[in-house]
């Protein structure tokens, strides 16, 4: 994994709240035997008209959203089935991070293990950027801080084994990998066998 | 120091390298549920490193998502009706668990099935176990005492190649549950009725135990169904105590241990339920004596009402969107509402009792006219058992479909799907937009329910259907 540190971008707002994975990435696309090229498949029943092309006001489709790396999304975003495609669509797409005050466990979990930051910030910050749109931030994530437009910063829960491997571009397969023996030591001394 | 729950004795036995500040727990893990979908680049991650499945001994696979409930003898037969990715899928999946040594339950197999109804079926669920797949429903386990959740497939990935993944320990919510359901209110209500309380975000970070008189009386496909949505709250996992019931279930079953083991094991899952003084985060207490048959209006699982309750009124925008895209106005019930689809089957409610509850409503009645409905058993047991029993006659001779076993219409990936703007009533876990198909309307309710609206044409109360 490639390593992160700084994401600065301006930001896209969608605020609807409990955006769940199958909008993410509707399962029609899950038959795909990669990971690659799932950027089309991103909001894919919001995004484009049924003959294919895309709603123009749809908002990652119109200009204020080009090159926005930053998602601004409403409460408890990434919510319902586990499909890791979610996170790998908005990665594909060009969305390196998202902010919101409540973002699903699993979601949660798949995005850290490929490199797209969520970021959980309290209410009063998060009514702010859903009212501003297009605002340009900074998330450091060696500080876990949120820089916003007026200079100010608010923090952002990450934990240091997450970040440790964000920052240092660490394979957690390899991670696991060189407990090997450890792992051994435990399926030899338990107490019982599954 | 107080006792332990459930929950922390399971996490307690399978941490290989404990938690610190700086790391999370790396936890063992003892089955490893797969299927087609969430696998290939898992396991093309794996060949690119050269990585051997460590414990294939202790993995499953079966053939659920994209499969077609129609019968497929030869591979021949799956390109004749698959769509050319979802073909390639399942072949890749095959292909894979072959090199691998992978048991797989695929195409004529006697268990083939969805991956949560074939786990216990074969014994392989157990109390006590932890248990992971890349889907989330893997909750469902839960319901024997097993510590089971979803994980996505770079975790697939980290599983298959070293048996563990990195995990920090979650947080508990107790939800205690008393009073007997009524005539009619099923294990699925009460879990709708569950996630309408504590919402969907409501389990966030936490695992569920379900405890009281109320579980205690649940049989294992009801507390199957019970843990099964416990994701649709948000939570990790959802768990209920091994007592005889799961015993009684599990005994005989082909994975399950035998002889001189089986007596050992059921004295350790006898030590599994929480001790009395164990603590949990959180708790939450649900009377289920005062439930109705439940019913979902909006798009998701927590927007749900007593199926004789009107849809709420919410200046909320998100609430808002959701009723326009149901088509369902606030204030008013869902009750009568005109049906298009029905579909009984998913991992939540396709299992034998299920099959049986939604045939007691439709015995010598039909489906009305206006109504497509697919019946789809969750395995090739389950499938067996019911035509044993004479139920896909019941079915069929309603003019219901009488389907060969697989994921189907729960999230449409095999070509079973509602059509725009069609309004299907579903036995199912999720009722996002488009989840059943590209702009189709779920509703999600009991089997009872499901059936009860299949023969009125129309979303109806089971109630006054059921035999006395």
């Amino acid at each position: 994994m490639e390593k992160i540190d700084i994401v600065r971008s301006r930001t896209v707002v969608m605020p609807g709240t409990d955006t769940d994975t199958d909008q993410i990435v509707p399962a029609r696309f899950l038959t795909t035997t990669t990971r690659k090229g799932l950027g089309k498949a991103l909001f894919a029943d919001w995004r484009y008209e049924k003959d294919g092309k895309p709603k123009s006001d749809f908002i990652l489709n119109t200009p204020a959203a080009a090159g926005c790396r930053i998602l601004v999304a409403g409460h408890n975003f990434g919510c319902g089935s586990s499909r890791e495609h979610a996170p790998w669509a908005l990665l594909d797409f060009g969305i390196q991070a998202v902010i919101s005050t409540g973002i699903a466990d699993i979601f949660r979990s798949n995005s850290l293990k490929n490199g797209l930051l969520p970021v959980v910030v309290d209410k009063a910050t998060h009514t702010w950027l859903l009212a501003n749109p297009g605002v340009e931030l900074t998330i450091d994530v060696a500080s876990c801080q949120l820089q916003l437009p007026d200079g100010k910063s608010v923090p952002f829960p990450l934990d240091s084994f997450s970040k440790y491997c964000l920052l240092n571009g660490v394979d957690q397969l390899g991670y696991l990998l060189h407990q090997s023996d450890a792992i051994t030591r435990f399926e030899n001394e338990r107490a019982w066998k599954p | 120091m107080s006792g332990k729950s459930l929950f922390q004795k399971v996490w307690d036995d399978h941490i290989v390298v404990p938690e610190s500040d700086d790391t999370p727990a790396i936890l063992y893990i003892d089955l490893h549920l797969t299927h087609e979908v969430t696998t290939p680049e898992a396991f093309n991650v794996l060949r690119s490193r050269g990585l051997s499945i460590r414990r294939p001994d202790l993995t499953v696979a079966t053939l659920d998502h994209s499969t077609p409930t129609v019968p497929i003898a030869t591979l021949k037969d799956l390109d004749a009706v698959s769509e050319p990715a979802a073909a390639a899928q399942i072949r890749t999946m095959i292909e894979n668990c072959k090199k691998n040594d992978i048991r797989m339950y695929g195409f004529g197999s006697d268990f083939r099935g969805i991956v949560h109804v074939i786990g216990p079926e074969l014994g392989a669920t157990q109390p006590g176990k932890t248990i992971v797949c890349g889907d989330s429903h893997t909750s469902t386990h839960g319901a024997f005492g097993a510590l089971g959740f979803g994980i996505g497939t770079t975790e697939v990935g980290h599983v298959l190649a070293t048996q563990c993944l990195l995990q920090r320990r979650p947080k508990t919510l107790a939800i205690n549950i008393e009073g007997t359901l009524s005539r009619g209110v099923t294990a699925k209500d009460l879990i709708l009725a569950i996630i309408g309380k504590i919402g969907v975000g409501g389990g966030t970070g936490h695992v569920i135990e379900y405890r009281g008189s109320t579980i205690r009386s649940l049989d294992m496909e009801q507390r199957m169904t019970i843990c099964n949505m416990s994701i649709e709250a948000g939570a990790r996992a959802g768990m209920i105590a091994p007592d005889d019931n799961t015993i009684q279930y599990l005994n005989g079953r082909p994975l399950a241990p035998k002889g001189a083991d089986w007596d050992t094991a059921v004295a350790r899952w006898r030590t599994l339920p929480s001790d009395a003084d164990a603590r949990f985060d959180s708790e939450v207490s649900i009377d289920a004596s005062q439930l109705a048959p439940m019913v979902t209006f909006g798009t998701n699982p927590g927007m749900v009402v007593p199926i004789t309750d009107a849809v709420p009124v919410s200046d909320d925008a998100s609430f808002r969107k959701a009723l326009a895209y149901m088509k369902v106005t606030a204030g008013k019930p869902m009750l009568g509402l005109p049906v298009d689809v029905v579909f009984v089957g998913s991992c939540t409610n396709s299992r034998l009792s299920d099959l049986y509850a939604a045939a007691s409503i439709m015995r010598g009645r039909k489906v009305a006219k206006s109504v497509r409905m697919l019946v789809v058993p969750g395995s090739v047991q389950v499938q067996r058992q019911a035509e044993a029993a004479g139920l896909d006659k019941v079915f069929k001779e309603a003019g219901a479909e009488w389907r060969e076993a697989g994921c189907s219409m729960c999230l449409g990936m095999n070509g079973d799907i509602a059509l725009p703007g069609q309004l299907c009533v579903s036995t199912s876990n999720r009722n996002f937009e488009g989840r059943q198909g590209i702009g189709a309307r779920s509703v999600l309710v009991s089997p009872l329910t499901a059936a009860a609206s299949a023969i009125a044409g129309v979303v109806a109360d089971p109630r006054p259907l059921l035999q006395n």
